[in-house]
């Protein structure tokens, strides 16, 4: 336990020392939903339509840009393999390292959620309801976005590769995260999407750090 | 009485046979010094010794049971320098090092004073609240090796620790593996033959290896 | 003999009673044993793919009646159903292939897992433009986001995303061992895709072939669907050991220059 909280703390320090990433991460998100108004045009009633996919677009988006310096740069300065030779498994290790990775973007991304709401005109209703699919689905992101990480160590063109591994892979949160909303502004019940974003966090926690884990391994060898 | 033995081991990297056959066995209080031209499988020796890599053939033993079959209690036991150095460049020298002795189980007071032990071995305590991006490269290397004293582990696997080391740290790190050896420890080295270990078994890796003389 | 290293452990734990399919697999993991049979194989499945193709086409697009909907059109579904479940059969194949590699260190199984990926894709490719052909007369217009179209457009990104990560790396065993993790994970994603887009969005024809009371299309439209997925299967299977035959040769052919280069 004291080795996990160790990483964590760690991370943290390190990110808060580099500074600064996370603002980044936030300011991806902004300017990446402010582009919609720009091409779509201002109409309130198009973009209140539009709010809910662009939002959780464009939070993907912006959790997959700082996915890739997730193991790289303790890859590159050996300290990856190092983690993988302590006596803590490599899967608490790359839990760890997942859950700095959602507090120092995944957080950040949900506390910008409500000005980015209002920027894109959603409905009122759906206000919390984005808060909630965000806490439910953002863990996830980072999951799954932690094995394409992983497997990408060592590869030529590692960002873009990254990015073809991973959103494909993020659709079912995507749809069931937008459908949360959407349903949440109509009045419909959500307890089913919720419900289903939650089985895949949990299907995520189970599956992932083995996943990524193993592609450590491989890096590392 | 630990012992760690290999037998038959053959290693492949990038589908390559780096070298078959090998067999080697060490008991407390002994060193292993590994030689060999470049490519002879030096450091992809002691990698599978680490457990990094899984040899493709033959078996590795700790008191004569399978190291595969508990990598955890493996990894808590041994201490693995390779060739790059973990340094962190925001973090300050004694952040570094304190970081890795706690990954190991220390707590947070047991672990501050042995990383002072640890700076002093090296002649880099008043390096102690120097961030890493200030170090020279000769100063990583001693960072990194502190680790070796700022937590103990039983078995010390060493790739050309003495790259970019001066005389005074080279000697300090032969003080530091002796007084290791004498408590028990084993050491494995991979060296181009500046550091100088009384007693060692040497292990030509260039007998295993299928190159042709070049 | 350079080839050697593709040979796995070859010292059995004495107490693990092999079943006799994993003495079939373990049997098939020296590659050059694996060559005589795929020597003797590929014939036979090229064979049986021209056969099977011709029969299934003239049955499918001769033989068998125009739906009273669609007319002629209809006939596209004898290319484009059996390539949709090839598309999906390939990505199951390859991941068990994967798997296999992964758990078992089986060097003929990783080579199985990359070969199978561009065969998959390639189907899916074929399912995804028939399809939008199909559509066109249907609908009105060559894309439809139905549930079908969908699932199989993040197929074929899975299969890309593999193809791209296997051939990502400087060394091709790393490559093929990142992606067999990356295919074992997609593997587990392929149902929650379709569910989740199932889930999102449903227009495209209901599956009529294989239902709980038996199929509910005409014998004479399920029989050409039959053969040509059969064909699609042999045609698979005769690509597929040749493309690891390929493979084989590739390792050989890298070993000879890795012995130049070393020495």
């Amino acid at each position: 336990m004291n080795s996990f909280l160790n990483i964590i703390q760690r991370d943290l320090h390190l990110a808060l020392r580099q500074g600064l990433d996370s603002l980044m991460v936030v300011m991806f998100f902004v300017i990446a939903v402010v582009l919609f108004p720009f091409g779509i045009g201002p109409e309130p009633g198009i973009l209140a339509r539009i709010a809910p996919g662009v939002i959780w677009v464009a939070a993907l988006l912006a959790s997959m840009l700082s996915l890739e310096r997730l193991f790289q740069t303790d890859y590159e300065d050996g300290s990856l393999e190092l983690l993988s030779l302590s006596p803590l498994p490599l899967e608490l290790t790359v839990l760890a390292k997942v859950i700095t990775h959602w507090l120092t973007t995944g957080v950040p991304l949900i506390i910008a959620a409500p000005l980015l709401a209002v920027l894109m005109n959603l409905d009122t209703d759906g206000f919390a309801m984005l808060l909630v699919a965000l806490i439910l689905g953002t863990p996830s992101l980072s999951l799954i976005g932690a094995v394409g990480a992983a497997l990408i160590l060592g590869a030529r063109r590692g960002g873009v590769l990254l990015s073809l591994l991973i959103l494909p892979l993020f659709i079912p949160v995507l749809i069931f995260g937008v459908s949360a909303v959407d349903a949440a502004i109509l009045g419909f019940p959500v307890k089913g999407q919720l419900l289903i974003l939650g089985a895949f966090l949990i299907g995520a926690v189970a599956v992932c750090p083995f996943a990524a884990a193993a592609a450590v391994r491989e890096a590392v060898k | 009485m630990p012992q760690y033995a290999g037998s038959n081991l053959k290693c492949v990297r990038s589908e390559r046979v780096v070298f078959s056959n090998l067999g080697f066995k060490v008991e407390d209080g002994d060193a292993l010094v590994l030689i060999g031209p470049n490519g002879s499988g030096k450091s992809s020796l002691l990698r599978l010794l680490a457990g990094l890599l899984l040899p493709a053939e033959g078996t590795l033993t700790w008191d004569g049971e399978a190291m595969v079959d508990d990598m955890d209690a493996h990894h808590a036991r041994m201490h693995y320098v390779g060739h790059l150095d973990a340094v962190k460049p925001v973090l300050t020298v004694s952040e570094n090092i304190s970081f890795w002795s706690r990954m190991r189980g220390h707590g947070k007071d047991t672990s501050e004073n042995a990383v002072g032990d640890a700076l002093d071995t090296f002649a880099i305590s008043r390096l102690a609240d120097v961030p890493g991006r200030f170090l020279s490269a000769g100063q990583k290397r001693r960072v990194t090796l502190a680790r070796l004293k700022a937590s103990p582990a039983a078995l010390w696997l060493l790739d050309e620790p003495t790259t970019a080391l001066d005389k005074d740290a080279i000697a300090a790190l032969e003080n530091l593996i002796r007084d290791h050896r004498a408590s028990g420890g084993m050491v494995v080295v991979s060296t181009h033959a500046e550091i100088k270990l009384e007693n060692a078994t040497v292990l030509d890796l260039s007998r295993f290896s299928q190159r042709r003389a070049a | 003999m350079s080839w050697i290293i593709l040979v796995p452990r070859t010292k059995k734990d004495p107490k693990v009673n092999e079943s006799s399919a994993m003495k079939r697999i373990d049997w098939l993991a020296n590659p050059a044993r694996f060559q005589r049979l795929s020597r003797r194989v590929r014939p036979v499945a090229a064979w049986l793919t021209v056969g099977l193709l011709a029969a299934g086409l003239y049955l499918g697009l001769f033989q068998s009646p125009a739906d009273y909907q669609q007319s002629e059109t209809v006939r596209i579904m004898y290319v484009h159903v059996p390539a949709a479940w090839m598309g999906l059969f390939c990505y199951v194949s390859m991941a068990v292939a994967a798997g296999v590699g992964l758990i078992w260190r089986h060097p003929v199984a990783d080579l199985a897992a990359k070969a199978t990926a561009p065969i998959g894709a390639s189907f899916t490719f074929l399912a995804l433009v028939t399809g939008s052909l199909w559509g066109k007369p249907m609908w009105g217009t060559y894309w439809v986001w139905d549930a079908r179209l969908t699932s199989m457009l993040v197929l074929l990104f899975f299969y890309l995303g593999y193809i791209a990560l296997v051939n990502a790396f400087d060394d091709p065993a790393r490559g093929t061992k990142m992606s067999s993790i990356l295919a074992l994970v997609g593997v587990i994603n392929v149902p929650i895709v379709k569910f989740s887009v199932e889930w999102w969005y449903t227009l495209h024809q209901s599956a009529s072939v294989v239902k709980a009371g038996g199929p509910s299309i005409h014998p004479s439209m399920l029989w050409p669907l039959l053969l040509m997925a059969f064909a699609y299967t042999t045609y698979y299977i005769w690509i597929l050991l040749l493309r690891i035959d390929g493979e084989i040769a590739a390792t050989k052919i890298r070993a000879a220059r890795m012995r130049q280069v070393h020495g």
